[in-house]
């Protein structure tokens, strides 16, 4: 295998969302404030050394609220992607390589997913499934993003189905089982990793969007969308909350989607 | 690929420069305000859709608060809080207060054109007291003290079982057409305005009725519209798209130009409260709750939430009902963490619990409420979770089927008795979703709505406004102040006792 060069995408997407992540992991321990306390004698106060990013109108650092908005915001995201990359993974693999009736009747269901706008169909799971809640924006952003999992990695698959390795291993008396993890699997992952990366900051953005509906979140917790909610209701008295943390999302997005690119990017000079 | 980069830097720096010129100060450049066409019609712009347009059916304060404009009864309320003939010209009472009688008023129109008749009024009066022939239980449960109606020419005689000093208080109820079944869609009334269209979840469309009997509104059309977001509100009004919005909050108001806004102030007449549901646990024992008193910081939440702005209330009443009011209730529990968990390992929980606190998204001073409970709480050990809801799932779950631990609204009185107040919180109530339960209240209600002299009457009221709090049914916190922004050029806003916005007495002035 030749060498792999990092280039320049990557490694500048890497540091945006290192940072972020870095940053967002020790708001999980630690946070200069805490994110719920209120102070009367402290309200809208503008960014300042004590409150890097001001204070909201119960007196509340918003720069601690990000760091846990955003944890909130990655934690949905990762699990919203893990749901819909493995299943997707699981329906694109089945599709893919055995073809043929289940094939057609999966990949119509999944057109039929697709042809819903992605919100409007969350919106519906959730009113199907119960309380607004974290875990069933989760659930419902999931099933919202299987299908473009499916798609893609039902096309690697079939692209791989009759290939001279696959093949050979099948006349070695190989299960299919063993065939798709081991043999195939592992041969999608440039596919993959990128559909992971957009798939990524499509539910960063899902999440905000929901959130910002006024679904997902419960006061007083935070995630970004929820806090760009609140920070649009103030816009005019403290307009560095929409600004902080509309920046903190577009830079997360921004970072992901350039690992994205770099990732494509190398894949292409490999192969 | 370096073009999408590009793309997104752009978007990027788009983004930077569009927040930096919301964030600039002073606004240099007002948003444009809409010429106003006609000096004859109002946009007012309020929080919640409307419940059921029938009066007698309506629960929803915001309903009643518009629909105001649209009923009458015998009598109706003045801005004094006084009772005035309506579409009777004239009261009396006779046989020591057992005994009312009506003298209806000559060609008083309703809205479909057709004269006020007695199988009206009989009618509406029979409706609300569950006396018409379909057997419904009474809507109004005051009015199964009625014992006989009887209508003669234009006298109606209304007789009671006992004597009920607040009867007439009662009659407010809107008198509507008998053979009309439209009301839920197309409500028919007597009032200063008529109904003319309703878009749900959009607006409401009130038109002067011309043929009024009594002084006519100055506008020809006022706009109800609902706007279910606090800062839509907001914007409604910079844009010139709302003339006037009740019920707002300091930090809505502060966000006004003020060479285009005056704000108005006055009391919204309300009891807001942590309201328990004393059947579930562990709100059904009384540390618990008295604990609950004792933790919850009403001043705090004033200062923190509503900018110092309301009044502090320890009871299911407030100041604007006079003499009925017990002011000394108010700081029965003072903000003691210490004697609040000390009641907590009373009642076995020495080390707090969790529980819910159920709110409507809608209306933000509630949820901002909630917010500001949930962190004093934190202090006691309770730990509070916020359940948002949308405000139909809430009357039909927490106020219909009492399914909530806990929730915070504001709950009104639509006349003037301290009966429609504390009513609720007796065991046979159909409204009284909190589930109190306590037969020494029941017993004092029916004290109360026997008693024949009104000093005696007000005791009773005022004895069972100090059980409610001694007893903390629920957490009281404050009569919210009523910010009401109001469009330059507007006048005549009156404030009423009652959860009400009268769009009769309002006019341009230019």
């Amino acid at each position: 295998m030749r060498k792999r060069k990092i280039n320049g995408y990557l490694l500048v997407g890497l540091i945006i969302t290192g940072a972020l992540l870095l940053m967002t992991l020790i708001g999980a321990f630690h946070t200069p404030w805490d994110p719920n306390a209120m102070s009367a004698t402290e309200k809208f106060q503008a960014p300042s050394l004590a409150h890097l990013f001001g204070t909201d109108r119960f007196g509340r650092d918003i720069f601690s609220r990000v760091l846990k908005g955003s944890g909130t915001t990655l934690a949905i995201a990762l699990a919203t992607v893990a749901i819909g990359a493995v299943v997707g993974t699981l329906v694109g693999a089945v599709t893919g390589f055995f073809g043929g009736v289940v094939d057609d009747a999966l990949m119509r269901l999944n057109d039929a997913l697709t042809a819903f706008p992605s919100i409007l169909l969350a919106l519906l799971v959730i009113s199907i499934v119960g309380p607004e809640n974290k875990y069933n924006v989760v659930l419902a952003l999931g099933i919202v993003f299987i299908p473009s999992f499916a798609r893609v990695t039902r096309t690697a698959f079939a692209g791989l189905r009759d290939a001279n390795y696959i093949t050979s291993a099948r006349l070695m008396g190989a299960s299919n089982g063993r065939i798709l993890l081991i043999h195939m699997l592992p041969n999608t992952a440039r596919v993959l990793l990128p559909a992971v990366t957009i798939g990524f900051n499509n539910a960063v953005l899902a999440e905000a969007s929901m959130s910002f509906l006024g679904i997902g979140v419960t006061p007083p917790d935070a995630s970004l969308g929820y806090l760009l909610k609140e920070a649009q209701s103030m816009l005019a008295l403290a307009p560095w909350y929409a600004l902080c943390t509309g920046t903190v999302i577009a830079l997360l997005v921004f970072g992901v989607g350039l690992i994205g690119e770099g990732l494509q990017k190398m894949d292409r000079e490999v192969a | 690929m370096k073009k999408k980069i590009l793309a997104v830097i752009l978007v990027l720096g788009m983004l930077m420069a569009l927040l930096a010129a919301c964030g600039r100060k002073g606004g240099e450049t007002p948003p444009a305000v809409k010429e106003r066409t006609t000096a004859n019609e109002i946009t007012i712009g309020i929080a919640q859709d409307l419940d059921s347009l029938d009066p007698h059916l309506a629960v929803a304060a915001g309903t009643k608060e518009v629909m105001f404009n649209v009923f009458e009864g015998l009598v109706k309320p003045t801005s004094d809080g006084n009772l005035v003939p309506a579409v009777a010209s004239n009261v009396s009472v006779e046989d020591g207060g057992l005994t009312y009688v009506f003298t209806l008023r000559q060609g008083v129109k309703f809205h479909n054109g057709k004269t006020v008749e007695m199988q009206d009024v009989l009618y509406s009066v029979r409706r609300c007291a569950g006396l018409l022939e379909d057997g419904a239980e009474p809507l109004v449960p005051a009015l199964a003290v009625i014992a006989d109606i009887q209508g003669e020419g234009d006298t109606l005689t209304i007789t009671l079982s006992e004597p009920n000093l607040e009867f007439l208080a009662y009659m407010t109820l809107a008198i509507l057409p008998a053979d009309y079944d439209q009301q839920a869609t197309a409500p028919v009334g007597t009032g200063p305005f008529k109904f003319v269209s309703r878009a749900a979840q959009d607006n409401v469309v009130l038109e002067r009725f011309d043929d009024y009997w009594g002084t006519p509104a100055k506008l020809q059309k006022v706009t109800f519209k609902i706007i279910e977001d606090e800062s839509g509100l907001v914007r409604g009004l910079q844009s010139g798209a709302l003339d006037l919005v009740s019920h707002m909050t300091y930090t809505q108001i502060s966000q006004l130009d003020k060479n285009d806004f005056h704000v108005e102030e006055g009391s919204m007449n309300l009891v807001q409260a942590l309201y328990l549901n004393n059947s579930v646990k562990p709100f059904d024992d009384v540390r618990v709750r008295q604990a609950l008193c004792y933790a919850i910081d009403k001043q705090g939440i004033i200062d923190m939430a509503f900018d110092g702005y309301g009044i502090p209330l320890g009871t299911s009443m407030f100041p604007s009902f006079g003499k009925y009011y017990d002011d000394s209730l108010t700081d029965y529990y003072p903000h003691d963490v210490a004697k609040a968990k000390e009641l907590l390992a009373q009642a076995g929980y020495p080390n707090g619990f969790e529980m819910t606190i159920t709110v409507p998204s809608n209306y933000q001073p509630h949820v901002d409420t909630a917010q500001v409970i949930v962190e004093q709480l934190k202090e006691t050990g309770i730990t509070a979770t916020i359940i948002p809801v949308e405000w139909d799932t809430w009357l039909s779950d927490v106020y219909g089927k009492s399914e909530f631990q806990s929730t915070i609204t504001g709950l009104t009185s639509d006349n003037m008795t301290a009966r429609k107040l504390l009513e609720r919180f007796n065991t046979q109530a159909g409204n009284n979703f909190t589930k109190y339960n306590n037969p020494k209240y029941d017993e004092l209600f029916a004290q109360a709505v026997a008693a024949t002299d009104d000093a005696a009457q007000t005791a009773i009221y005022r004895q069972m406004e100090r059980h409610l709090t001694e007893n903390a049914a629920n957490v009281y916190i404050q009569d919210m102040a009523d910010l009401v922004a109001v469009r330059n050029g507007v006048k005549g806003l009156t404030f009423y006792p009652l959860y009400v916005l009268d769009v009769s007495t309002l006019y341009w002035d230019k």
